[in-house]
């Protein structure tokens, strides 16, 4: 289990901030588009410049490399990018309980990532993230290309994961309605300011 | 065999057909009319300075200056590599990484001719110094300046891909692998081409060079294949150099990649 403290962080656009995100609960992020939250999550899983301390229940980010600190808090883009031609390149072994959780057939890992439709390319993203077994889980907009049955399965997915792993979770959102259903904590940006809702 | 002595006259008249040839762009309105005249009278402005220098460096052939020349070469060829590179390094690095690069392979491969292969006496005579580095230093230059220009241009390219690797945990070195590859790969094929088609398609200049100023053509050969596989080697190892610290500068020590050491690309 692991918890995620931030401590007078540093992200562009917003005032430095403490932000803690309890181990297994999650927390829903908001604010008008341009404000600066996918920048946070970047900062946050150490893919950008930025200051101030972030602790990993009671190691700081310094102690762990940028490639270890990065494996241990996952980032989901809101655009995955594929470097390799089919699914199945991306990933060293791949957990059938997941794909089968959200609605993909065994055979997905044969499929070339050119004829993905963006919502498959979401969900494998997913999959290909939580098999890497991340201790925080910093979502942007997961569920942004999917329709609604496949909403359901990866909220239902998440919950059951953090719950069961003990996983924190930061999850970008607009959907006031997907707010309430995922998350126990809710922050919102305004004017330069993470506030709590 | 002598060697026939060029008056002013005679290049006199190969200028004519470039004039010629500026008149001709003119009239099609081609617009490059102005920058050939340029090109053209660089080099032989430059050519001369070079002839003149090299006469006043074969009677005074002191180490230091022959130093100072080496230096000016691997600065300017330094210089060319930036100025061939879409986006390139801001900063130290924009030159750094080139000459730095050239520095390594084309001053060792120079060096380890004249001392084992050649064995000029002394090592820097400058009648082997200078015209072998030369040569190293102009090839090398455009297979790391290729190799570099890919390198930037594809991380930039595959920006998404490489961080996506770089999110999932991945070394750097792992996320950039296939981006190298490529890149090295683009700066060998200029000489394997030349290789390949070398006596069959073109007739190398130095070779050339040599056999107009009167020197046996199976001597010229022999010079020739050894320019060959030295530019080779030092275009090779010179790439590899220069793709390998070109790589590592675009990560910082946290591993992430720092596209925002590159400047904009140029107009």
């Amino acid at each position: 289990m692991s918890s995620l403290t931030l401590k007078q962080f540093h992200s562009p656009l917003l005032a430095p901030f403490d932000l803690h995100l309890p181990a297994g609960e999650c927390t829903t992020l908001s604010g008008p588009s341009g404000c600066g939250k996918t920048r946070l999550l970047r900062a946050v899983a150490d893919l950008d410049p930025h200051q101030g301390e972030a602790w990993l229940d009671e190691r700081e980010k310094q102690t762990f490399s940028g490639p270890e600190w990065r494996h241990h808090v996952g980032l989901l883009l809101a655009e995955s990018a594929w470097w390799s031609e089919r699914v199945g390149d991306h990933f060293n072994t791949i957990d059938q309980d997941l794909l089968t959780d959200l609605d993909l057939p065994v055979e997905s890992t044969a499929w070339e990532i050119s004829r993905l439709s963006s919502g498959e390319r979401q969900r494998l993203a997913l999959i290909r993230l939580l098999t890497n077994r991340p201790q925080v889980l910093l979502l942007d907009e997961p569920t942004a290309n999917l329709d609604a049955s496949n909403i359901g399965k990866v909220e239902q997915l998440i919950e059951s994961w953090r719950k069961k792993h003990q996983t924190a979770v930061l999850w970008i959102t607009h959907d006031t309605a997907q707010q309430k259903r995922i998350g126990e904590h809710h922050r919102q940006i305004e004017s330069g300011q993470l506030r709590e809702l | 065999m002598t060697l026939i002595l060029l008056t002013p006259l005679d290049l006199f008249l190969a200028a004519v057909l470039v004039l010629a040839l500026a008149l001709l762009s003119f009239r099609l309105s081609l617009g490059i009319e102005r920058q050939l005249l340029i090109a053209a009278l660089r080099t032989v402005i430059q050519l001369s300075l070079l002839g003149l220098v090299l006469k006043f460096l074969f009677v005074q052939s002191h180490p230091l200056l022959i130093a100072l020349l080496a230096l000016f070469m691997l600065l300017v060829a330094g210089y060319e590599v930036m100025a061939r590179q879409q986006r390139r390094f801001i900063g130290f690095w924009g030159m750094g990484v080139g000459t730095l690069s050239m520095f390594i392979s084309s001053f060792t491969v120079t060096l380890l001719a004249l001392t084992v292969i050649i064995q000029a006496e002394p090592w820097y005579s400058v009648q082997y110094l200078i015209p072998l580095l030369g040569m190293l230093l102009g090839n090398t230059m455009s297979g790391v300046a290729i190799a570099l220009d890919n390198l930037t241009h594809n991380a930039w390219q595959q920006r998404h891909e490489i961080e996506a690797r770089l999110l999932l945990g991945h070394l750097w070195d792992e996320a950039i692998r296939e981006i190298r590859r490529t890149a090295l790969r683009s700066g060998l094929i200029p000489i394997i081409n030349a290789m390949a088609a070398a006596g069959v398609v073109s007739l190398p200049g130095m070779m050339t060079g040599q056999i107009l100023a009167g020197a046996p053509p199976f001597e010229a050969s022999k010079y020739q294949i050894l320019i060959m596989l030295l530019i080779a080697a030092g275009t090779g190892f010179g790439a590899t150099a220069a793709v390998w610290i070109g790589s590592k500068h675009l990560f910082d020590e946290r591993e992430r990649l720092r596209l925002d050491r590159l400047s904009p690309p140029k107009e």
